[in-house]
């Protein structure tokens, strides 16, 4: 009986995938057949651009995914042939880069200092091949590895000014994925800027989550566990902060929710996204975005491929400031009116200063170049 | 209800066997699953076990009131899972191919194109279907055994060699988690095993400074000794306090992970002048040797996971401690009563489950990656699982199934540039084979292979298998 039994339910359920699958197919496959022998064939360039990601993947919603958009889009605009790898852990790296270079790729694309080393070692061994590296800059150059890094500072500097002026509690909390230098940099830059706030204004906005003078705060422990990042944001609530700035890639998600919750409550919070204009990209929070502090990958890796396939590559890194917008605030979007007229002329001015080189922001965590 | 009778008959005859024909009873049934058992069985069994084969008086409570574990219970599901049968082993790998290959047919766009118009010329469609399908597992295979479009025959098979040295570690940590299961335990704690030889083994290769050979010795008995310590520990907790090894292994990874986010936030462990959590890379004398050439990544590290294979496969079928294991694993507290010492074994056990891993770990550190990071041990040690258990817990089969999954990983580099094929494909078929393995009634059922057939012819064998836990 058991048997029959199991025969049946096995029997109904292949039924219902059929079925299912008939369904589907009935409703898609009523178009008209194309003519045949009508195959595009466009290939414009014969220049490849590769991207070799790293543990994140070109799905996590950071930097692996901004330069894989930057690539893409030089894929559209200037008609080169891309080819992508994803690493799924650290152990990826080097089979990847040597798939690459034997794929001919005329520019791969790294993303993460994790891949510093896979990247020196395949460049040494391949000289004619061009690399790439986001976020990370060699000690000595290597003559076909051009670093793109960033200094973030600049601009989490202007966000922290931004929310110890904003601030109603007068606590403002920030919180890291993993400490990295790529990390802390916008933490120091942030805690620089209140502290500036502070000593302009004669005010004592208080900083959460990280101590800049030690090097050390809020961490989740990853890149992924949203819950992690939910938490300490409510830990951040309750000590009374209004204003958050999530550095952790989608963990700032986390973040989002847990200040959803309390705007629901009647709180006034607000949230400052990182790596891209989170009102776009993050959507589901834009109410309660305040600004984000920009890094633009997508724009540098596009232009490092235009420059190598016009034959202009130089091992010169590319450091993002916010002199060439490399780095940037994003706009206030929604929150536009709730930031004060003089808040705003005053971040001009600041980043006037920083550009102008009257205002330094140093951070242990700075570019060396 | 003729199949009450036939155990029972049985049964009659195991107990009045000699023990001199039980005693050198090691050999499993490879072919022949334990079944689900009737009461009848189990009672025999139970009496075969009290007596210790007949060597012993029958204690005063039955065997399986004694145990935790009785046959029949959760825990012989889990081993049947682990031991059963190849050919199920083999069709699982097979549906998960089919099934991923539907899959990535399914997210092909010139599939979905065809699809539009199905029903105007279904050929165009079929085509689409075979063609994504067999593009990204002709790819696979040229990108982990053999690619033809090389320029010379070394380049030809540098895949393969590409296989080898992805499985190698797969190899060693699979081994663990086997060996530890035909003790009994299940050792999911591969993963902080690896990572605990990995910081050993790293911390010795660039922090000491030594000359060739010696050097390279020094860090791969640091490794085993780093992943021994680790599921030693393990093993002298299960046996000194009974907690359960399941969870001791799930929370010895979590602290074997943060203490190395920890180090790695340390300067000791950091490179001079630099803040990234990445070690210094190991000194040339501390890596193990290409054993092919520089233009492969293959390093000696493969033939020590040989090695390590031959000697599980010793340990378990022609030694009294692999015997007693074994034993252990079949029955703790019969175990006990025919004079075993239990403890003993469950720490050894966990101990060179642990060195196991460990190898794993000095194979990263030494032979691929050469630095430490917080991902060093990748996912293998949850791999390791999975191919222990695609290898049925046999050092040779597990062998096997690292190979095989260390040829999914390799090949899945050039399904991605050459077709576009996410990596998580081979995931999911990875996933989809655990899950086929997992259920085998689900797999003969769809291969028309009735188990119940071979149940009778075999109810007496399986049952001595029980006893001593099988081997092969």
């Amino acid at each position: 009986m058991k048997n029959s039994l199991r025969a049946t339910l096995k029997r109904g359920s292949m039924t219902g995938v059929a079925t299912a699958g008939a369904a589907a197919l009935l409703l898609t496959g009523c178009g008209a057949a194309p003519e045949a022998g009508s195959t595009a064939s466009a290939t414009a360039s014969d220049y490849t651009g590769c991207i070799v990601s790293d543990s994140g993947g070109f799905d996590d919603q950071s930097f692996n995914q901004s330069s894989y958009e930057g690539l893409k889009k030089a894929e559209k605009d200037l008609g080169i042939k891309v080819n992508q790898v994803e690493s799924k852990t650290n152990n990826d790296f080097e089979p990847n880069l040597r798939a690459m270079v034997t794929a001919g790729c005329d520019l791969t694309v790294t993303v993460g200092f994790l891949l510093g080393d896979a990247t020196k070692a395949q460049a040494t061994a391949n000289p004619d091949s061009h690399f790439a590296i986001i976020d990370f800059g060699y000690e000595t150059p290597i003559s076909n590895v051009k670093p793109i890094i960033y200094d973030t500072a600049q601009a989490a500097f202007l966000a922290g000014y931004l929310a110890a002026g904003s601030t109603k509690t007068g606590t403002v909390a920030t919180f890291g994925g993993i400490k990295i230098p790529t990390v802390t940099i916008f933490m120091d830059g942030y805690a620089d800027g209140v502290k500036y706030y502070n000593e302009k204004k004669g005010k004592d906005v208080k900083v959460l989550g990280w101590d800049k003078a030690k090097q050390d705060g809020s961490f989740t422990g990853d890149f992924e566990k949203q819950d992690k990042g939910k938490q300490l944001t409510q830990n951040f609530l309750d000590q009374g902060a209004d204003i958050v700035m999530p550095v952790a890639g989608p963990v700032g998600k986390g973040a989002g929710a847990a200040l959803k919750e309390a705007k629901a409550a009647g709180k006034d919070v607000k949230l400052i996204w990182v790596d891209s204009d989170g009102f776009l990209t993050a959507p589901d929070y834009k109410d309660l975005m305040l600004s984000s502090v920009m890094k633009q990958m997508g724009e540098a890796v596009e232009t490092v491929v235009k420059e190598d396939k016009d034959g202009k590559f130089s091992n010169t890194p590319y450091v993002g400031t916010l002199a060439n917008d490399g780095v940037q605030l994003a706009p206030f979007h929604e929150l536009e009116s709730q930031v004060p007229a003089d808040l705003k002329t005053e971040l001009e001015q600041i980043k006037k200063d920083i550009v102008d080189g009257k205002l330094k922001v140093e951070s242990a965590a700075s570019p060396k170049a | 209800m003729s199949e009450q009778d036939k155990p029972k008959h049985v049964a009659d005859e195991n107990t009045t066997e000699s023990p001199a024909t039980r005693a050198p009873e090691g050999r499993a049934p490879e072919k022949t699953a334990p079944g689900p058992k009737t009461p009848a069985e189990d009672a025999a069994a139970a009496t075969a076990l009290d007596t210790a084969g007949g060597a012993m008086q029958p204690s005063a409570v039955p065997v399986s009131a004694q145990s935790g574990i009785v046959p029949g219970g959760a825990d012989t599901l889990v081993r049947r899972i682990f031991t059963g049968s190849g050919i199920v082993s083999v069709l699982a790998v097979l549906l998960a191919l089919i099934l991923g290959g539907l899959l990535i047919a399914s997210t092909d766009k010139q599939v979905g194109a065809t699809a539009s118009y199905l029903f105007a010329r279904p050929s165009d469609f079929l085509s689409a279907v075979w063609t994504a399908a067999t593009r990204s597992y002709v790819a696979l295979f040229q990108g982990s055994v053999f690619n033809p479009r090389g320029s010379s025959v070394a380049v030809q098979f540098a895949p393969l060699m590409e296989t080898l040295t992805i499985a190698t570690p797969l190899i060693t940590a699979g081994l663990g988690v086997a060996l530890a299961f035909r003790a009994g335990l299940f050792n999911i704690g591969a993963q902080g095993q690896i990572i605990m030889a990995g910081i050993l083994a790293a911390w010795v290769g660039f922090a000491l400074h030594l000359p060739l050979g010696l050097h390279l010795l020094l860090v791969l008995i640091a490794g085993i000794v780093g992943g021994a310590l680790w599921g030693g520990l393990v093993g002298l907790l299960k046996a000194r306090t009974g907690a359960h090894e399941v969870i001791l292994t799930i929370m010895f990874n979590y602290i074997a992970l943060y203490f190395l986010r920890y180090l790695l936030n340390t300067p000791a462990f950091q490179r001079p002048g630099e803040s990234n959590p990445i070690s210094p890379i190991l000194d040339p004398s501390a890596v193990y040797p290409q054993i092919l050439g520089t233009q492969y990544r293959l390093h000696l590290g493969f033939l020590l996971a040989i090695a390590a294979t031959v000697f599980v496969w010793w340990l378990l079928n022609r030694s009294t401690v692999g015997f007693e294991f074994r034993a252990v694993g079949a029955n703790p507290k019969a175990a006990l009563t025919a004079g075993i010492n239990v403890p003993r074994a469950t720490v050894l056990v966990m101990a060179i489950a642990g060195a196991l891993a460990g190898m794993s770990g000095v194979a990263q550190v030494a032979g691929t990656e050469k630095v430490l990071t917080d991902g060093v041990a990748a996912t293998y040690g949850f791999d390791a699982i999975t191919v222990a258990l695609l290898g049925r817990s046999t050092p040779w089969g597990t062998f096997a199934a690292g190979l095989l999954f260390g040829a999914f990983r390799a090949g899945a580099v050039q399904m991605q540039i050459q077709t576009g094929t996410p990596i998580d494909i081979v995931l999911v078929v990875q996933s989809l084979i655990v899950l086929f393995i997992a259920a085998p009634p689900l797999v003969r059922a769809l291969f028309g292979l009735n188990p119940r057939k071979k149940k009778a012819a075999t109810a007496g064998k399986s049952k001595k298998a029980a006893t001593t836990g099988g081997a092969a």
